[in-house]
């Protein structure tokens, strides 16, 4: 071996490396805890953890300034391998040592795979009306939906990504063009006698009687982005109509004077335009047929919630009942059904969070494998000190 | 003589506690107790009035005993009977506590008006009480984590003044000079006088006196029912819902549909009646007849109950910091003079204090049917508790002291954060529904918990190895050796289990939330801790640090499991911000600062320690 083999070799093993990584990871996870006040735990997960460099913004240019979480866990997860093969033994007295770095390199492997494929949906359900599908926390779609067919319809989803303002968006399944006027992240209705002059114009649907106004982005946990956008349908024969679209208007969730769908004939055909939570359809339909509330005796604190569900497949392979409350999920085909929040004042609804996460017996073992070479390196010790002190009885 | 020390210590540590179980002696004539061991439901939780009139003393002013303007001292249970039935004196009573001084100048008071500078009656605020209104109006607009000191201490105010409101009205109605006779009257005419009301309204001829009357006194139930919070009538025998307490106005306005006037509520009537017109006979007999009859149905509850005033008077985990402060002081004595003595007596009082806070911890557990760790109070109990059984485990091995004075001091410092904890109300909380698991509650709290005691028991033990080497030259190659040992012991158990109790946390969130990790806040905050440890750990393993750097890093880990336990909480975001009060900040900013001085100090080269040449100097073993 040279020696730049070699010196690259204790590099990698070293223990110094570790302690080093820790430090990073230590400065890495407080400094992500405090900016949560500001950014919300989802954007600092983004931020510091699935990310190889922490950037900051330094008049526009992001300019790395920490290693991000890849970075330092792949580098933690290199320490550790190589450390291993490099340094194995088989005995009892290590064996303690290395079931517990065993587990932890499956615990970075565990949590790098949940980073890369768990997926977290809300699903609102409201009593007796079942539903298949359920919501991104935050990401929105403009669907155009053919309801031509009274039996099927045919939607066309679009992420709000490609919203740009100007841009022109044409989907082999519709006959005509979709231009973008304008495109709020963030927006709030208000009545369009009110609105500044030179706010984007709709000619068609509820556009001609409100409007939307741009708001801050918001990054707090309990609430999410209300995007908004002015779409123009373009057939060949020159503009049908702007509409406005916002994803507080025309869904089920929308307050009932916003409710009603924004429908329009192009082509023969009859489309309903409209921005909406990206949905995520399911081979499966639950409907909510109660929701239960419970509060201690003569106070506000919520003493329990629970959702009786009915839980059904096309084929009607399931057709039963489930109770979904706190600490006991729904689990079916592979998602997870958790009881996560309902609407104060309305006993009708509720909402459960939807996780799909196909690594998640992953951290179970690793922690069995860690827990039993913590306990049995712990044992070790103190019967070796035990054993000591035995031997050499205090003078006093 | 020597010899007979330590016994005589366990003895006076016994004796003293003993002294506190005795059952509480009545002041007077009237057996106020037995009116403290009634029960009321509040926030959920069924307790005994004893526990409302100590909890309502320590929200305003801190402190559950009260000096009356001619100079009695008063039992909560009986400052709770004059708030309630003679509300003419307790107005005069000083037991709001205002320490802002803008506060004060809303009422154009000053410090000296106050009894000992802070405390100031009813009477006092009752001038400008509507400008205090006022202020709450513009403060309540402003989100609480971004409020002046001014504006908390307003709302704060604010708050314990609507409380004592809710007490003035729980049981009779304070506008009525005689309220019992009231009653009397109503169930006598109460069907003449409903009969009244309804040919008034239908506007048929009437007998309008006795509608007056019967409308007259309605009014008053109704603002008695607005008024309160405390629920102290039980159900109807007949009620499926067993736990829908009510108030007594709620109670007495049921009499115009049933036609008969609540016996509870009647009951509390006779006792405002006895105690204002001082007939102790009289008020001792319906206490008697009262709780004969809640016993019928209660017989179980009121066990615990009787147990829960008894519990609240022994004040065990006062009691304790008391013994802990004098274990601390005795232990530092042994390092100057009569060491096996004094170390031994050290270890009984410290053995004496913990058994009496795990016999606290115990009856807690078994008033609330939970595991010890609910809310941070109870936190607070347990990271003392589990310190202080490790360094007598400590101790019991290598008999010099140093844990007993680590005990001392680690046991009263938590004990103190209790105390300053339990100022916001009663500490037996029920728990919200996210938390109501009794399994994850008992190991998952649990075990993190003991990973905080293990992690201040090993900071401790460093700042005792600094300050001995750096202060004294007391600190020789065995006893920084086996500092050193204990420190690593502990560090290693405290990896153990504050990892552990990690992993439960992740396996919880994983069964609750579909995550097994989120980075929460709180989350993060246990996470730093194992990552700390393992720093320290492999620091050591690496040759990077020794005795000093272990010590160092040790104390290190002060800071962080003091933030992780505290500071995370007021980030105010995440699943866990069960809220905190922000005085607290200043408290931690504190701490974090004299951890950071003594590192610094343990920086210092080793010519500067008093101790240098004989156990610095030597490389870790």
């Amino acid at each position: 071996m040279n020696d730049l083999a070699r010196q690259f070799r204790d590099f990698f093993v070293s223990l110094k490396l570790t302690v080093v990584l820790l430090v990073l990871s230590l400065v890495l996870v407080f400094v992500a805890t405090l900016d949560q006040v500001n950014l919300g735990i989802w954007a600092v997960q983004e931020k510091y953890f699935r990310s190889f460099f922490v950037l900051w913004n330094v008049k526009g240019i992001p300019v790395p300034v920490f290693p991000g979480g890849y970075l330092v866990g792949g580098f933690l997860l290199v320490n550790l391998i190589s450390a291993h093969v490099y340094r194995f033994s088989l005995t009892w007295r290590k064996a303690g040592i290395q079931m517990t770095h065993a587990g932890l390199i499956l615990l970075l492997i565990g949590e790098l795979f949940t980073g890369l494929l768990q997926e977290d949906f809300s699903m609102r359900l409201e009593q007796n009306l079942p539903r298949s599908y359920s919501e991104s926390f935050r990401e929105n779609e403009l669907v155009v939906i053919d309801t031509t067919d009274p039996k099927t319809d045919e939607v066309v989803a679009i992420p709000e990504t490609l919203l740009k303002p100007g841009s022109s968006l044409q989907h082999p399944r519709l006959p005509f063009r979709l231009v973008v006027k304008d495109y709020y992240p963030n927006s709030a209705l208000q009545m369009k006698s009110g609105a500044p002059p030179g706010s984007p114009q709709a000619t068609q649907g509820i556009g001609t009687t409100v409007t939307a106004v741009p708001q801050a982005l918001t990054y707090k946990q309990d609430e999410r982005n209300i995007p908004a956008a002015w779409i123009e349908v373009a057939g060949d024969s020159g503009p049908v109509g702007t509409w406005l679209v916002t994803t507080i208007a025309g869904t089920p969730n929308s307050a009932p004077v916003l409710r009603p769908a924004q429908t329009f004939q192009q082509a023969g055909r009859s489309y309903v335009i409209a921005m909406r939570f990206s949905r995520s359809y399911k081979p499966f339909t639950l409907t909510l047929l109660k929701f239960s509330h419970d509060k201690y005796s003569g106070t506000e604190i919520p003493k329990n919630f629970s959702s009786r569900i009915r839980l059904e497949t096309p084929a009607a392979k399931e057709d039963r009942e489930v109770l979904v409350y706190m600490n006991n999920p729904l689990r079916y085909d592979g998602f997870t059904f958790y009881q996560a929040s309902f609407e104060p004042g309305n006993d009708k609804v509720t909402v459960l969070q939807v996780v799909r996460n196909p690594s998640w017996l992953i951290p179970y073992i690793a922690c069995t494998i860690m827990t039993l070479g913590l306990a049995w390196q712990f044992w070790i010790h103190l019967a070796a000190f035990i054993a000591k002190r035995t031997r050499q009885p205090q003078a006093a | 003589m020597k010899r007979f020390l330590p016994l005589a210590a366990l003895l006076l540590a016994v004796g003293y506690i003993g002294s506190t179980l005795r059952a509480p002696k009545n002041p007077g004539a009237f057996d106020v107790n037995a009116f403290g061991r009634l029960p009321v439901l509040v926030n959920g939780r069924l307790k005994p009035l004893d526990t409302v009139a100590r909890g309502s003393l320590l929200q305003l002013q801190g402190r559950q005993t009260v000096t009356t303007p001619d100079d009695r001292r008063l039992q909560p249970s009986e400052w709770l009977l004059d708030v309630a039935f003679r509300p003419n004196l307790a107005d005069g009573y000083q037991h709001f506590e205002i320490v802002n001084p803008d506060v004060l100048a809303i009422f154009e008071l000053r410090t000296a008006d106050g009894q000992g500078d802070k405390r100031f009656s009813l009477k006092q605020l009752q001038p400008k009480i509507a400008e205090l209104q006022r202020q709450a109006r513009l403060a309540d607009q402003v989100e609480s984590a971004v409020r002046t000191p001014f504006q908390r201490g307003v709302m704060q105010l604010y708050g314990n003044l609507v409380h004592y409101q809710r007490l003035r009205h729980a049981f009779v109605s304070p506008e009525s000079a005689d309220f019992l006779g009231d009653l009397l009257k109503l169930q006598d005419n109460v069907k003449a006088g409903v009969e009244a009301v309804r040919a008034r309204q239908a506007g048929q001829p009437h007998d309008e006196a006795a509608a007056k009357a019967m409308t007259e006194i309605g009014e008053k139930f109704v603002i008695m029912a607005e008024s309160t919070t405390f629920h102290v009538v039980p159900p109807a025998a007949d009620n499926p819902d067993q736990t829908a307490w009510r108030s007594a106005g709620a109670a007495l306005l049921e009499t115009f549909r049933t036609g008969a006037v609540n016996a509870a509520a009647l009951a509390y009537a006779g006792f405002a009646h006895a105690w204002r017109n001082e007939k102790a006979e009289e008020f001792n007999k319906l206490a008697g007849l009262f709780r004969a009859d809640l016993q019928k149905r209660f017989a179980t509850e009121f066990g615990k109950w009787d147990a829960e005033s008894r519990f609240n008077a022994a004040q065990p985990f006062y009691a304790s910091s008391v013994l802990y402060a004098l274990a601390f002081f005795l232990g530092l004595f042994s390092w100057l003079a009569l060491p096996a003595p004094l170390a031994r007596s050290a270890f009984w009082i410290t053995a004496v204090a913990w058994v009496v806070t795990t016999a606290g911890i115990g009856t807690r557990m078994w008033l609330e049917g939970r595991p010890p760790v609910t809310n941070l109070y109870s936190s607070a109990l347990f990271v003392g508790w589990g310190s202080v059984g490790l360094c007598l485990l400590l101790e019991a091995i290598y008999r010099n002291a140093v844990a007993s004075v680590a005990a001392g001091a680690i046991g009263f410092a938590t004990l103190l954060i209790a105390h300053h904890l339990s100022l916001s109300g009663d500490t037996l909380e029920m728990m919200r529904a996210v938390l109501d698991s009794n399994f994850w509650l008992a190991t998952h709290v649990v075990v993190i918990t003991a990973g905080y005691s293990a992690t201040f028991l090993a900071g401790f033990l460093a700042i005792i190895y600094i300050f001995r080497g750096v202060l004294t030259r007391s600190l020789d190659a065995a006893t920084a050796d086996s500092l050193s040992r204990m420190v690593y012991g502990i560090i290693c158990f405290a990896t153990l289990f504050s990892f552990v109790g990690t992993i439960l946390g992740g396996i919880w969130a994983d069964q609750s939330w579909g995550r097994f990790w989120g980075w929460d806040p709180k989350e993060n905050g246990a996470l730093l801790i194992v990552l700390w440890n393992a720093l320290i750990l492999h620091a050591r393993w690496g040759g990077m640090i020794r005795q000093r750097g272990l010590m160092n890093l040790a104390i290190g880990g002060n800071i962080i499991t003091s933030w992780s336990w505290f500071g995370t909480n007021m980030l105010g975001v995440g699943l866990h911000s069960y809220g905190f009060t922000d005085a607290a900040f200043l408290a931690l900013s504190s701490f974090v600062a004299s951890q950071l001085a003594i590192i610094a100090v343990g920086c210092l080269p080793s010519r500067l320690w008093r101790s240098s040449g004989t156990a610095v100097a030597r490389p870790a073993q």
